[in-house]
């Protein structure tokens, strides 16, 4: 057998492969052609569908500084994270990996603390 | 093509049929309903569906959460005056062909609440329920037995002629108008092209 010819077997697939996604769909475009008229309305073309209107504009808009509380949950997030090892090894810990540990604490709470004196905790 | 050939043939292993007849077995075992409660009959709708009544039995148990995707809106329950117009425009929205079953003394009648000044004395005064089944709320039996009945009447559908079903017919609105909130009452009250009040005659 030639070469060019081992691919002739996957063309007859993908043509067979077409062939079985679109039959259903023009045997159901021309039954509705031949029998089952179309029959749109205002209701049934309606965007929602849970049986009310829908009123007012889909281009809400949201309170950006949200993003200024996810940031600060991640302070507290992250220490939850280092303490809960840090106190289970607390009393194997040397006296430099204490330093170490309430620096980083401080780092964290520094952040908050500026925070909260920019008043960002407070909801305007 | 004539029944008792039919038959005959049937016998021998040859099964014949017609388009329409392979049409409507198709539909009648393939009908999903909405997933639409309004009120206790509800419950009952739900029993219907688990294993123990297993309306899966009929190719319906896949209640849909869309009525884009249903066929068939079960009114299970008391239609409120507040709730009709939703229950309306679910039905104009949902795809062709569609069915109503009435289930239950509230939605075919208003039932207890009949006398009431916030409940609809009858879903069918504003689309066309195919089947109604009474009780209070109706036993699975009942609603199965409702839901076998409208697959009979699936099974006699014309697909062409002047009997033939709403769905096939140009003519026929796909959409029956929503009442709106007047100050009283629903606005129109009925749908007459659906509803007439009874005629009692005398004589």
């Amino acid at each position: 057998m030639p070469a060019g010819d081992s691919y002739l077997p996957i063309l007859i697939l993908l043509i067979a492969a077409i062939g079985f996604a679109l039959a259903p769909l023009a045997l159901a475009w021309l039954w509705a052609w031949k029998f089952s008229p179309k029959k749109p309305g205002q209701d049934k073309n309606a965007t929602y569908e849970c049986g009310l209107e829908s009123k007012g504009d889909a281009w809400v808009q949201f309170k950006s500084e949200y993003y200024l509380y996810a940031i600060i949950f991640l302070i507290f997030d992250v220490e939850t994270i280092f303490l809960l090892p840090f106190a289970v090894a607390f009393t194997d810990l040397s006296v430099a990996a204490f330093i170490q540990m309430m620096v980083f604490l401080f780092l964290l709470v520094a952040g908050l603390v500026w925070a909260w004196g920019k008043g960002v905790l407070t909801w305007k | 093509m004539d029944e008792g050939l039919k038959s005959e043939l049937q016998k021998q292993g040859i099964v014949t049929t017609t388009l329409e007849e392979l049409y409507n077995w198709g539909r009648k075992n393939s009908v999903w309903p909405l997933q639409f409660g309004l009120a206790c009959c509800a419950i009952e709708m739900i029993a219907t569906t688990m294993a123990r009544y297993d309306l899966a039995r009929f190719g319906a148990e896949v209640f849909r959460p869309s009525p884009r995707q249903a066929d068939l809106m079960i009114v299970a329950g008391t239609v409120t005056k507040k709730m009709a117009p939703q229950v309306v425009r679910l039905y104009n929205q949902m795809a062709e062909p569609k069915y109503v079953i009435a289930m239950g003394a509230c939605a075919i009648s208003g039932g207890p609440f009949k006398q009431g000044y916030n409940v609809l004395k009858g879903i069918d005064r504003y689309i066309p329920v195919d089947v109604h089944i009474p009780g209070c709320p109706p036993r699975p039996e009942a609603l199965i037995h409702a839901f076998m009945t409208l697959q009979r009447k699936i099974d006699e559908q014309q697909l062409t002629g002047a009997n033939r079903p709403r769905h096939l017919d140009a003519d026929v609105p796909g959409e029956y108008p929503v009442p709106k909130f007047g100050a009283h009452d629903l606005e129109p009250p009925k749908n007459p092209d659906v509803w007439q009040p009874p005629l009692a005659a005398r004589g």
